[in-house]
């Protein structure tokens, strides 16, 4: 069975820059590491290669930088690991990165199984994985918290919504997106790191996907970021502070008396 | 006209509050804009008369019912070749959908198939003056600042919102209650992929998200202790636990209690933030809050400009000394 991992590397810090004129994320000179959130998706992929005879692909979209993330899958146990970075790749919305990650998945796969993460900890959209899924024209099931079964019919998962808890059984080939339930992510083991080290991590541009320059990077993408501001002042806070804190408290009594679980003791 | 279409979000055979709210939005932008607002229906029977017209008057000009049994609960390809459809009959400038694990996920395969662009998570929409756009504002990575994202040349502009962000009609609107019903072909439907079991969350759980009075704490109480007086006061006053982040990360409470952006958004009548500093992701699930008390030691902690009342001074001291005299009420 192929199984391809969908990562994002995302800023190790909290110290990221906009550019101004795009609204997009300065990525250039900025540590990144995955995305947390898809280890778990990486972690899934390594228990189910554990069970017989599977192979794990990475792939992610970002600037050359974001290699040593993609090395990193590498050391945990991945077995190839792809890089699509194209300058005209940059400036990519959710839309125009599926785009491109669905077209390497058609080029690269047929791939039996397509896992990602729940959403990345800096856009927190959730959206690029759907998008994808719904790009190679494949069932989609996302916050799933666990893999039941899977075999040559079909995977079946669990998944957390708001009313409870559902099971499903998905054919091949599918795209599951995880939550940080369903596993706890290995860490990368010696060995793996060592090897990780000088493993050639495949880079990819759109000589290869060829896609319509009118889909990718931020010409393709169909949103635009027109405005960052800093969330507006809506209210006009009363301070209490010293020697008036009692009065604070007293403020805040008034309002929640009528509250009180009365006692009629 | 234009239309504007809001995808309607169940709970079994109820429309969820979050459709009503979305109404409620639709209807303001249609001030500025003429727009026909339809609510679109997925289910696998059709609804009951009392739904639609409440639905009608929470500010829908048509409802559009599409039946199938594939629609019992959500499932991503008939959801989406179903609503792919639909949008290309109608043409829509406007698609919303609540921002839930269902709408989170056929939004995104919705936008892939319709080769439009979709905006997650917003706090804010608008329609800009001239050009007619749809102004959609979230809030954006790290550091304090939101985005306001548009969708200039691909239609429709799709956007989806947390549940308890804008607020449902207050007085009833007057609706032409036009209901129609979409003919759901088989192409549309068919799906290798099989629902096998459902478990319901048992009732009586009322989450923060449905909380009156929410107390929620933050790192400034220093320690997982320091939580005792929050559960006090809140059992005093029959309230809700809430929690940033951080101390949901540190265990302290459960995911289930955390409000913010990668939690849950809220819109209780009041909310006090105790030791909590005010990360933009927090605000964005609290600042629709009624009332917002923050209590924090640092008199420049940022949740202070979000606050109607601001207490610089320790919050373990401050909550018990509330608990206290809130006590002595309860025994007069």
């Amino acid at each position: 069975m192929k199984i391809l991992v969908l990562l994002k590397q995302v800023p190790d810090s909290d110290e990221v820059k906009l550019n101004p004129e795009t609204g997009t994320m300065i990525r250039e000179g900025v540590g990144t590491v995955i995305n947390p959130l898809d280890l778990h998706a990486l972690e899934t992929a390594l228990r189910i290669k554990e069970t017989g005879d599977h192979s794990v692909a990475v792939v992610s979209m970002g600037p050359p930088v974001a290699e040593e993330a993609v090395r990193e899958a590498i050391a945990m146990g991945a077995d190839k690991a792809v890089l699509l970075t194209d300058r005209k790749f940059a400036g990519a919305d959710t839309w125009a990165t599926a785009v491109a990650l669905a077209r390497f998945a058609e080029k690269e796969g047929p791939f039996d199984l397509i896992l990602a993460g729940e959403k990345a900890t800096d856009g927190e959209t959730g959206q690029v994985g759907p998008e994808t899924g719904s790009m190679l024209g494949i069932p989609v099931a996302t916050y799933v918290s666990k893999i039941v079964e899977l075999d040559g019919s079909g995977i079946t998962i669990e998944r957390e919504v708001e009313d409870g808890k559902e099971v499903w059984k998905l054919p091949l080939p599918s795209l599951v997106s995880v939550t940080k339930d369903v596993n706890e992510p290995r860490l990368p083991t010696l060995n793996g790191k060592k090897l990780a080290r000088n493993f050639p991590v495949e880079r990819i541009g759109n000589d290869f996907l060829a896609i319509d320059p009118s889909e990718i990077g931020l010409t393709g993408s169909p949103t635009r970021v027109v405005r960052i501001g800093t969330p507006k002042l809506s209210r006009m806070v009363e301070m209490y502070e010293g020697s008036n804190i009692r009065d604070g408290i007293d403020e805040i009594k008034k309002r929640l008396v009528p509250y009180l679980e009365v006692n009629h003791e | 006209m234009n239309d504007l279409l809001v995808i309607a979000e169940k709970r079994g055979s109820e429309i969820h509050s979050s459709t009503f709210e979305l109404l409620g939005k639709a209807r303001e932008l249609s001030m500025k804009r003429p727009l026909t607002v339809s609510v679109v229906i997925l289910s696998d029977k059709s609804v009951e008369e009392d739904s639609s017209s409440s639905l009608f008057s929470g500010g829908a000009d048509r409802i559009i019912l599409a039946v199938d049994g594939s629609f019992k609960r959500f499932n991503f390809e008939p959801y989406t070749k179903t609503l792919a459809a639909i949008v290309r009959k109608l043409s829509p400038e406007i698609v919303l959908a609540p921002a839930t694990t269902s709408g989170r996920t056929f939004m995104p395969g919705l936008a892939a198939l319709l080769k439009t662009g979709l905006t997650a998570d917003c706090t804010g929409l608008d329609i800009e003056e001239g050009t007619g756009n749809l102004l959609q504002t979230r809030p954006a990575i790290g550091g304090n600042i939101m985005a306001t994202i548009k969708t200039p040349n691909h239609r429709p502009q799709m956007a989806t919102v947390r549940p308890k962000t804008f607020s449902p009609l207050k007085e009833a609107y007057q609706s032409k209650c036009e209901l129609v019903h979409f003919d759901v072909t088989p192409d549309l439907t068919q799906t290798a992929v099989k629902l096998i079991e459902f478990h319901p969350i048992g009732e009586g759980q009322k989450g923060v998200q449905d909380a009156e009075v929410i107390i929620a704490g933050g790192m400034g109480l220093r320690k997982v202790e320091n939580m005792e007086p929050v559960y006090r006061l809140s059992k005093l006053i029959n309230g809700t636990v809430g929690a940033s982040r951080k101390i949901v990360d540190s265990k302290w409470v459960g995911h289930e209690a955390q409000v913010g952006l990668s939690g849950h958004t809220v819109k209780p009548k009041i909310y006090i933030a105790a030791g909590i500093s005010g990360a933009v992701q927090h605000i964005a699930g609290m600042q629709t809050a009624e009332f917002i008390v923050a209590i924090n030691r640092d008199r420049n902690a940022a949740i202070f400009n979000f606050a109607d009342i601001g207490l610089v001074g320790d919050a373990v001291e401050i909550l018990n000394e509330l608990a206290e005299s809130l006590e002595s009420e309860v025994k007069k």
